[in-house]
């Protein structure tokens, strides 16, 4: 049943890349618990803006969790503290009467803020320029029955392509790694033939990107499986090692 | 060279150091545990190793285990803390699933290692230093091994303080098996609960046998007093 709350929130607010940022609260009443957060949001900033003061900037695009653009680390969880989904599938029924909610860029050395709530993830583009494609020309689309793939092998795939790049892996991880996702861009494709002729040198060139990018060492806490909203496995980063390291020991 | 300069190579490098320390434990507990059940076998195995070329080579190889588990730790914790970036999280949240140990690693590390130099002054100074270089730093001969470690437990606060470390250790290794083999590739959705189980096993092994050296002669000199 439609409810209405009053909360607070607690936002960070940077003028650009290079200026220092801070918190800022702000006070939001009556807003209805059918809301979706980040609707919360669009109305806290048309009331900024008819007061004449500047919006605050935050990423977004489908706004129903599949393009990975939303971000926002909400009261210390990326993507609110809902299992398995974005920020943009959070509703403010999660919230309570009166509650302060603190409102978080991504941090990690790797994702620098542009603006409030915004940061660059380009990285992660990077890193699947350097390798996360197929190159070779597989020709017209073969009869549905002519490669056989097992069940399993194609779930695995199909679970690691869920992954919609958002980066809360790499903005939960306390060591700022990117594992994750770069375990699912690899073993979407190793898992299946068309992708497999290029595993070893996708994981190798992937990894290099990864590492030069500034992301951290793997230490296998977990704490990307706990946030990713696709719940994709840590056991990808499991294959990415063994992908990895396989490549390497040919060499 | 790829050991060094990518990411997995250098958890790589972690996983062997750490999986060959843990073999050592496996075998350093189990020769423990002996002074409990015969102190003269103990004495006799003490005897055996004592400083002859194997068991010097043997701890050698460990040493140099021990020097690269160690360098590769405050090297991959530096690069990590550097990812993270400068600005904190004002609120931030352990996840459900995350265990304490797997974030604590190097902490746990440290003070394994500050009660290893202990533990070193303890035994390995005292017993195969001293064999080695033929200076008396001990009371005791290294064949009466029994005798020394009997002795030193009579103290509480060695009980104690070995207790201590041993928790420590049982943290570390709990996170630190399962880690090691994932990182070595080893990737099954249905097995990693179970490797997880297997890894919490192993460690209990482990501490739980050195532990009960310490805790058997607490409990021996409590009851004669
Ligand atoms: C008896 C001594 C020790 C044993 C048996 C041991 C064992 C292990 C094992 C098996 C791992 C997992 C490797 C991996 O994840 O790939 C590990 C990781 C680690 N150890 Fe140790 N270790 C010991 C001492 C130390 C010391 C003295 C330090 C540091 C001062 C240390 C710091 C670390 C760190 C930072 C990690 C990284 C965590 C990770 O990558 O999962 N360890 N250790
Ligand atoms: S693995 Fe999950 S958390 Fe990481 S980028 Fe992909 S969808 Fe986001
Ligand atoms: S806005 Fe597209 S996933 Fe959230």
């Amino acid at each position: 049943m439609e409810k209405s709350i009053n909360i607070s929130l607690k936002v960070w607010r940077q003028a650009g890349p290079k200026v220092k940022g801070e918190f800022e609260t702000y006070k939001l009443d009556n807003v209805s618990t059918d809301n979706s957060f980040l609707e919360m949001l669009d109305i806290l900033n048309e009331g900024l803006i008819n007061h004449r003061k500047e919006p605050i900037v935050f990423d977004h695009d489908c706004r129903e969790g599949i393009c990975g653009m939303c971000s926002l680390y909400i009261n210390g969880h990326p993507h609110g503290l809902d299992g398995e989904t974005t920020t943009c599938q959070l509703h403010m029924r999660r919230f309570k009467d009166g509650e302060t909610i603190t409102v978080e860029p991504w941090r990690s050395a790797a994702f620098p803020v542009i603006k409030d709530l915004m940061v660059d993830r380009g990285a992660f583009d990077k890193i699947i320029q350097a390798g996360g494609y197929v190159s070779v020309n597989t020709g017209g689309v073969p009869d549905g029955n002519a490669i056989p793939i097992s069940k399993v092998d194609a779930d695995e795939a199909m679970d690691a392509a869920s992954c919609i790049g958002c980066g809360a892996c790499a903005a939960a991880c306390k060591n700022g790694s990117a594992m994750l996702f770069v375990a699912a861009k690899v073993s979407q494709l190793a898992l299946l033939p068309q992708g497999r002729i290029e595993a070893a040198h996708r994981a190798k060139v992937m990894v290099a990107k990864m590492d030069e990018l500034g992301f951290g060492n793997c230490t296998n806490t977990g704490a990307c499986e706990a946030e990713c909203p696709k719940a994709v496995s840590i056991s990808h980063i499991a294959r990415l090692n063994r992908e990895f390291l396989s490549a390497k020991f040919k060499d | 060279m790829w050991l060094i300069d990518s990411s997995i190579g250098r958890k790589l490098i972690m996983s062997i150091t750490g999986t060959f320390l843990v073999l050592f434990l496996l075998f350093h507990s189990c020769m423990n545990i002996v002074v409990i059940i015969s102190p003269t076998a103990y004495n006799a195995i003490c005897a055996f190793l004592g400083a002859n070329w194997y068991a010097v080579a043997g701890t050698s190889v460990l040493a140099s285990g021990f020097v690269i588990h160690i360098l590769y730790a405050l090297f991959l914790t530096y690069q990590n803390k550097r990812a993270r970036g400068a600005e904190r999280y004002a609120v931030s949240k352990t996840q459900k699933g995350v265990d304490w140990s797997s974030q604590n690693m190097f902490v746990l590390g440290t003070v394994i290692f500050g009660f290893l130099a202990l533990h070193m002054y303890n035994f390995w100074f005292k017993m195969q230093f001293a064999e080695l270089t033929g200076i008396h730093t001990g009371a005791y001969d290294p064949s009466k091994g029994a005798e020394y470690v009997k002795d030193l437990f009579s103290n509480w606060i060695y009980c104690a303080v070995y207790i201590v470390w041993l928790s420590a250790l049982w943290f570390h290794l709990t996170h630190g098996v399962w880690s090691a083999l994932q990182t070595a590739g080893l990737n099954n959705k249905t097995w990693l609960p179970r490797v997880k189980v297997i890894s919490n096993i192993i460690s209990t092994i482990v501490v739980l046998m050195f532990m009960a050296i310490p805790v058997y002669y607490l409990i021996s000199n409590c009851s004669c007093c």
